[in-house]
């Protein structure tokens, strides 16, 4: 069994308004040096696998076909055997 | 003949009782309800995948939808040449499942808008639009916060290269700016078709104004340019 972690961002040419609303709140804090702001997703879950390339495979998978969208968004990902 | 609508409802859709009001008691065309957990999509003619928030919107619109076990019936339908018309998260799904290329992003300005917007015809040449008076804009109204189409350079040139864009946000008078850009959608499109010309998908809500006693049916032209080429 592993634990996954697994990071989704907006890919760098693909603008993020979010990332530039909340920096606007930085400023206004008095944070003038917080630059390029990027909001992306962090989404953790266990993967049951035999192995930790079974593993990979699996969570390439999710990651690639529901997690993200390949066309604005990449991902990597983190595993940590438990038991 | 008289056209049969398949109307797919997820959990989360709240256009689908729209359509069916718009397609059935206006227009008095068949229509039913077929529910995302089934496969069978009925005899339908035309499949429409209504606004809404399937499955809360969660992870990205469209996403989860996309996996939904009737998504299957309707890529087999639409790769066998059936007409499939995405509006607003109908939209969202069919890109997510490929059916349609590119993404929506949220809107520019971070904010759900909705609000009627004038669209032009792009292409008279589809079955979804050659019922529709020449040069006319159509007031449709919008309700999303992620409308903000994007694609890559080469597939918005195929887009063009192809008429695949169907619809833009215009100004009243027909033109194509900034100010008459809801959502920052790159190049004011508002709705695209494949390149065989048998799925649409579509941010504005034409289900929302086919009645006469809501001041405004341009959204019927859509309908009723499908049922014609059906009934054709």
């Amino acid at each position: 069994m592993f634990k996954v972690k697994v990071i989704i961002k907006r890919r760098p040419s693909i603008l993020d308004p979010q990332g530039k609303a909340v920096e606007k709140g930085a400023a206004h804090l008095g944070l003038t040096n917080i630059k390029n702001t990027r909001i992306g997703r962090f989404i953790e879950f266990t993967v049951d696998s035999a192995d930790r390339k079974a593993a990979e495979k699996e969570v390439n998978e999710y990651c690639s076909k529901l997690l993200s969208n390949p066309i604005m968004e990449d991902y990597e990902f983190s595993l940590e055997e438990i038991k | 003949m008289n056209p049969k609508f398949g109307i797919v409802v997820f959990p989360g859709s709240n256009c689908d009782h729209d359509a069916y009001y718009a397609l059935k008691k206006i227009n008095n065309y068949d229509a039913e309800f077929l529910w995302h957990k089934d496969t069978d999509l009925k005899n339908s003619d035309v499949i429409i995948l209504p606004g809404g928030f399937s499955y809360g919107d969660y992870l990205r619109t469209g996403a989860i939808a996309r996996f939904s076990p009737i998504i299957n019936s309707v890529i087999g339908f639409a790769e066998k040449g059936g007409i499939v018309m995405g509006v607003c998260n109908g939209f969202q799904i069919l890109l997510e499942a490929g059916l349609l290329p590119g993404v929506m992003l949220n809107n520019i300005s971070l904010k759900f808008v909705c609000k009627d917007v004038f669209l032009s015809v792009e292409n008279y040449d589809t079955i979804f639009t050659n019922h529709i008076p020449s040069k006319k804009l159509l007031k449709i109204p919008v309700a999303h916060g992620e409308g903000n189409y994007f694609a890559d350079e080469q597939t918005l040139s195929e887009l063009e290269r192809n008429k695949q864009i169907l619809f833009r946000y215009v100004s009243s008078s027909g033109i194509a700016d900034e100010a008459s850009n809801p959502n920052g959608s790159v190049m004011n499109i508002a709705g695209l078709i494949n390149k065989r010309g048998n799925v649409m998908g579509l941010m504005p809500h034409p289900e929302r104004c086919c009645d006469s006693v809501l001041g405004n049916t341009d959204g019927n032209f859509i309908f009723k340019s499908i049922a014609r080429n059906i009934i054709n």
